[in-house]
């Protein structure tokens, strides 16, 4: 027992670590969620896509000799085409796989259905074009092991901090834009009230594109972390990250921003307990046995608001 | 500056409105009248084009309007209070008056607090209320919000869709005190009410919609005096 106390705070900066990873990539199940009512099941495979893309790039880096480029600046430029080209993915799976269904007044089971398939043939897509095989992460090169801090008993890798740092600084970010700013009031007007929302001048179908663009490249940075932080990326890898950040979303109450980014910090902190003080073969019994356990009691999640339901068309 | 010509709306297959011809002209205040289920609130969303008419036409001086999105249509100068007043209950009083200036992005951030400022004076208890959460109001003063949220846009037009619907008497007129103010002020208003006796009160001239049609148009004053209308069709004994 007194080991297993020893690594205890160790394994919670390691839940946290994870918990925030989880959060970001939750927000995009909760933002599309919350305006169109329905479940991206491909942003999983987005959240892949972008941690591709992150592997391109610290590739061809890594071949450039760095190009000459200070490493601090690698992580950003690993980050920025990856959200950029999982958000312009989120939007063209909204306009071309979505969106002319809901138009044509599919039922909400037809983009759900749409999202699936969007999810295998992208899938698919990555193991034609990039191969089956993982692809590893050179992320010692860039985190060297021996980057540690020592606080509280707990070894902290400079790798987990800047993980810790970023998603924080984005979800942050989102919660600004989200709260401040005219775009993101908008955003909340559709959600609420799409009808009246377009009375006030909104034009919800830019809205909705937002809100697939902000949510994607939230998703597409989450993968670049989790690349970094796991060191094998393959075009599997969106499927159980893409089932526990929907499994974050619907604990904190999907729908809501700050239950997503709630939801993902719990279920990083529960996994690394159950890690740290059971076999970890158990991980996954204990995050979805904590999921049911919070739906019997708030079916809404944590901070779902039971919201009586307008007719979304 | 609001014209309807012959419009026909369909839900589905069910025709709502079978022949809509209706005028409102610079400065008036026009009412609507006409019972439950007679296409009142089809007739405001048709206008707005959230909605499309099969057939017919809406004009707002004297461009035609219908099968433009609704985004453009409310940028032309039209705004809603809606039935049910519809605000957005999960934002503050302050943020459901920004929304109403949605279309008024580029205007000065000074206009915008003055336009607030002139709202919270109308309506001293949404000055008071500002940070509080829309959905925590009371009915009547949801009502208020709803009326300065679309104030906000400065419209040319507004339309109100039954105001005094849920509100204590003593609120009803004040409602209607201040629809009378909006307009003198300079804002064109069409109101479409079940309360007949108080819209006619203060509106220059009355439709009565039947069915999905248009059947009786006259002046306020002779709507109010010709008893048989008002037995027939506006729900007086």
């Amino acid at each position: 027992m007194a080991d297993v106390l020893a690594i205890l705070p160790q394994q919670l900066v390691f839940g946290l670590a994870l918990g925030t990873v989880y959060g970001l990539v939750a927000l995009g199940y909760t933002m599309v969620y919350g305006i169109l009512f329905m479940i991206n099941f491909a942003h999983g495979e987005i959240f892949m896509i972008g941690a591709y893309v992150g592997w391109w790039v610290l590739a061809g880096l890594l071949q450039a000799q760095m190009g000459g480029l200070h490493p601090a600046w690698v992580l950003p430029l690993m980050l920025l085409p990856a959200m950029l080209f999982a958000g312009a993915l989120g939007v063209g799976l909204e306009r071309f796989a979505y969106r002319p269904l809901y138009l044509r007044g599919a039922t909400r089971l037809g983009p759900l259905i749409s999202a699936i398939g969007a999810s295998i043939f992208l899938q698919n897509a990555v193991m034609l074009t990039q191969g089956a095989r993982m692809k590893v992460y050179m992320t010692s090169l860039l985190f060297p092991r021996g980057w540690r801090v020592q606080i509280a008993g707990a070894s902290i890798s400079a790798l987990v901090i800047v993980m810790i740092v970023v998603a924080g600084l984005m979800m942050w970010g989102l919660h600004l834009l989200v709260q401040r700013t005219p775009l993101g009031r908008s955003i909340r007007a559709v959600a609420e009230d799409r009808e009246m929302a377009a009375i006030m001048g909104v034009n919800v179908r830019r809205v909705v594109a937002a809100t697939f663009f902000l949510g994607s490249a939230l998703g597409g940075a989450g993968g670049v972390l989790v690349g970094l932080y796991y060191t094998q990326i393959d075009f599997f890898m969106g499927y159980s990250a893409g089932l526990k950040a929907f499994t974050a979303a619907v604990l904190g109450g999907i729908g809501n921003i700050r239950g997503a980014m709630l939801g993902g910090l719990i279920l990083g902190l529960v996994e690394s307990l159950a890690v740290t003080f059971m076999n970890p073969a158990y991980k996954d019994v204990v995050a979805f046995a904590l999921l049911i356990l919070v739906l019997v009691f708030r079916p809404t999640g944590l901070l779902g608001e039971h919201v009586a339901e307008r007719e979304k068309v | 500056m609001l014209k309807l010509t012959d419009v026909v709306t369909h839900y589905g297959p069910m025709r709502v409105l079978k022949s809509v011809t209706l005028e409102v002209r610079t400065g008036e205040i026009v009412c609507l009248l006409g019972g439950n289920a007679s296409g009142k609130s089809t007739t405001m969303k048709t206008i707005l084009g959230v909605v499309r008419p099969t057939a017919g036409r809406v004009e707002l001086d004297g461009e035609r309007i219908d099968g433009l999105p609704t985004e453009s249509i409310v940028r032309r100068g039209i705004s809603l209070v809606p039935e049910a007043r519809r605000i957005f209950a999960r934002m503050t009083v302050w943020e459901n008056l920004a929304m109403g200036a949605f279309t008024r992005q580029k205007a000065p951030a000074g206009d915008l607090a003055d336009d607030v400022e002139r709202v919270y004076t109308l309506f001293p208890r949404l000055g008071e209320r500002r940070t509080q959460l829309g959905g925590t109001l009371s009915g009547g003063e949801q009502q208020m919000l709803a009326i300065g949220r679309a104030l906000m846009a400065r419209p040319r037009l507004l339309l109100m869709d039954e105001p005094s619907m849920g509100l204590a008497p003593v609120l009803v007129d004040h409602v209607f005190d201040i629809i009378q103010a909006i307009n003198r002020a300079g804002t064109t208003i069409l109101v479409v009410e079940q309360n007949a006796p108080v819209a006619l009160s203060v509106a220059s001239r009355g439709y009565v919609l039947q069915n999905g049609r248009i059947v009786v148009h006259d002046t306020a004053r002779t709507l109010l005096a010709t008893d048989h209308i008002r037995r027939a069709y506006l729900g007086e004994d």
